[in-house]
């Protein structure tokens, strides 16, 4: 039994290098799409203190509006822009709506607020797009379908070449938004209310509009999940639950942590496909599900505040 | 908004008039007026709770009287937000430090330069063109302040990890920083050593001398206030009780009994 657990599953990794560079890459792209999720949460909450629950659906409604214009007739460059434009008046009519007149409410009613809010979106899309499953626009947005093949280490590895392509994008929309946060008026702006929303409005910073900006980068960030994931699978409301992923992914990496989103994003995917892969078969398979929840849980115990997080003490 | 007014030195910056601040039954200022002429520094003094505080939220716009009204650069108003007050050059400091603890005290500066900054926000998400060219004019700016204040050691080190006096001091450079015609100061030398309250007081005689800059400030050090400030007015309970030079508040018995008590 031991040997099972211990022993075995590293011997087969060592038998066979191929078949793990293949789980190891399988949960990377995993891992950039749960972290783009969890950066959508962590942009919102970084600002604001709003957990918001809504994000998970506001990746399928990104998605379904993409789609569901083309389908209408629009092209697929003019369906991308007009959807971002959409994620726009969505992030006003949520700061003018929701936030502004529950403003210093205690984060708990926030956050139920945000629980509305899916419903009302859930509601919204399938008003508009219908409810059935649709084909992500992949093709006609230019992303490079096919796959390519490497034989290295004794075997061959198969790579898909829209995993490459999420990979790209997404690398290059944190390195952005990195850069952003760092060296713009508007990205200070963003890390000085997250600090201290007393201070930030003594120095002339209207919150409202810094909602606003937060709300539709993480429209933007929901966008970009919508096509890669909806490129995968399809978009449907079924991709929602892929939101309750980021939890672990948040609280491995911390709440408040752009590089903990992206480094607990990757722990995720790639500990979940391993554990899948060589663990699984000793519980019967299907383990990919829950797994992510026990790292987290066993995180929690050790680093409460997450791999990057701030410590919060709170005083009671 | 309404058209900035030019007010001349020794003509009133702001005028407070029979302001009236109340928290559900709580009155935290009654019926207080007084002014604020361009180019002084006027000290608002009082024991623990006497408003103090609350009278610099009133005038940035934290809090809304119920009653009263509020003359700033000749502007009547009833009602301000704080970004606002802040656009219109009002700043302030607060009592317990509220700076961005996570950001380097040359961040926490250049948040000050927020309204200063005006290129779009197509060009930030670039962060090119005339966004580059305007963060190295305000850089330019914000060094001066860093000098000024002589703070340059401190630069790239998050404010978080500061000693308190210092904090203070970034503080008061992010202030500065916005180029403020008001500038507030909620008791800017507290859990100050005798050291930094020099350093402080010096630079706040500096801001006025070299920037003209018109403060008000709390303070409870009375050899400060007495030092520093052109007029005093004194709050006790929400209430004024009085208001003039050092050397009339000194002498006033009404000041006197609320800082010594009196016998009954």
């Amino acid at each position: 039994m031991l040997y099972n657990i211990f022993i075995d599953p590293f011997m087969q990794m060592g038998a066979a290098p191929d078949l793990l560079v293949q789980t190891i890459w399988e949960g990377l792209v995993a891992g950039v799409l749960y972290a783009l999720i969890a950066l959508g949460f962590v942009l919102i909450f970084k600002a604001s203190g709003v957990f918001n629950f809504a994000q998970g659906i506001m990746v399928v409604f990104a998605g379904l509006t993409l789609v569901g214009l083309h389908q209408k007739g629009v092209p697929a460059w003019l369906a991308l822009f007009l959807t971002i434009g959409v994620m726009g008046i969505l992030a006003m009519a949520v700061e003018r709506v929701v936030l502004r007149p529950l403003v210093n409410q205690p984060d708990i009613i926030l956050f139920m607020a945000t629980f509305g809010l899916t419903f009302i979106i859930i509601g919204l899309g399938e008003f508009i797009f219908g409810g059935e499953p649709k084909q992500m626009i992949a093709d006609e947005l230019g992303l490079p379908q096919g796959t390519m093949r490497f034989d290295i280490l004794g075997g061959k590895v198969i790579i898909q070449k829209i995993d490459v392509a999420a990979a790209v994008i997404a690398s290059l929309m944190i390195a952005a938004l990195a850069l952003f946060f760092q060296y713009t008026r508007i990205g200070r702006a963003l890390r000085a209310v997250a600090d201290s929303h007393k201070a930030a409005l003594s120095v002339g910073i209207s919150l409202n509009q810094i909602w606003v900006i937060v709300w539709f980068a993480a429209g933007i960030v929901a966008l970009i999940t919508g096509i890669m994931w909806g490129a995968r699978s399809d978009v449907s409301f079924g991709l929602q639950i892929i939101a309750l992923k980021a939890l672990p992914v948040l609280i491995l990496g911390g709440f408040t942590s752009v590089p903990g989103a992206i480094v607990g994003g990757l722990i995720i995917g790639v500990g979940e496909k391993l554990a899948e892969f060589y663990w699984g078969p000793l519980v019967g398979g299907g383990i990919e599900n829950w797994v992510a929840y026990v790292i987290a849980l066993a995180f929690l115990m050790v680093r409460p505040q997450g791999l990057f997080g701030d410590k919060i003490i709170e005083r009671v | 908004m309404v058209p900035a007014q030019h007010i001349a030195p020794g003509d009133a910056l702001l005028k407070v008039e029979n302001v009236s601040l109340r928290f559900g039954g709580v009155k935290a200022i009654t019926d207080v007026s007084f002014d604020i002429k361009k180019g002084e520094i006027r000290a608002i003094i009082g024991p623990n709770g006497a408003g103090k505080t609350s009278m610099l939220n009133v005038i940035n716009g934290f809090y809304h009287p119920q009653e009263g009204l509020i003359t700033y650069k000749g502007a009547t108003r009833a009602k301000m937000k704080p970004y606002v007050a802040a656009s219109q050059g009002i700043a302030r400091t607060f009592q317990n430090v509220a700076l961005f603890k996570g950001m380097s005290t040359l961040d926490n500066i250049m948040v000050g330069r927020t309204l200063k900054m005006k290129s779009s926000f197509f060009w930030q998400v670039f962060r090119h063109g005339p966004a580059m060219q305007e963060e190295i004019v305000h850089r330019r700016m914000v060094e001066e302040i860093i000098d000024f204040l002589e703070i340059e050691h401190i630069r790239k080190v998050p404010v978080g990890k500061l000693p308190y006096g210092l904090q203070k001091r970034v503080e008061l450079g992010r202030a500065l920083a916005m180029e403020p015609e008001l500038l507030l100061l909620d008791e800017p030398m507290a859990g100050m050593n005798l050291e930094e309250k020099e350093d402080m007081c010096r630079f706040i005689l500096d801001v006025k001398e070299q920037y003209g800059t018109t403060i008000a400030l709390i303070e409870h050090d009375m050899g400060v206030v007495m030092d520093l400030s052109d007029r005093v007015v004194v709050l006790e309970y929400g209430r004024k009780i009085a208001d003039g030079t050092p050397d009339e508040v000194k002498a006033d018995q009404a000041v006197i009994d609320a800082y010594l008590g009196v016998a009954h």
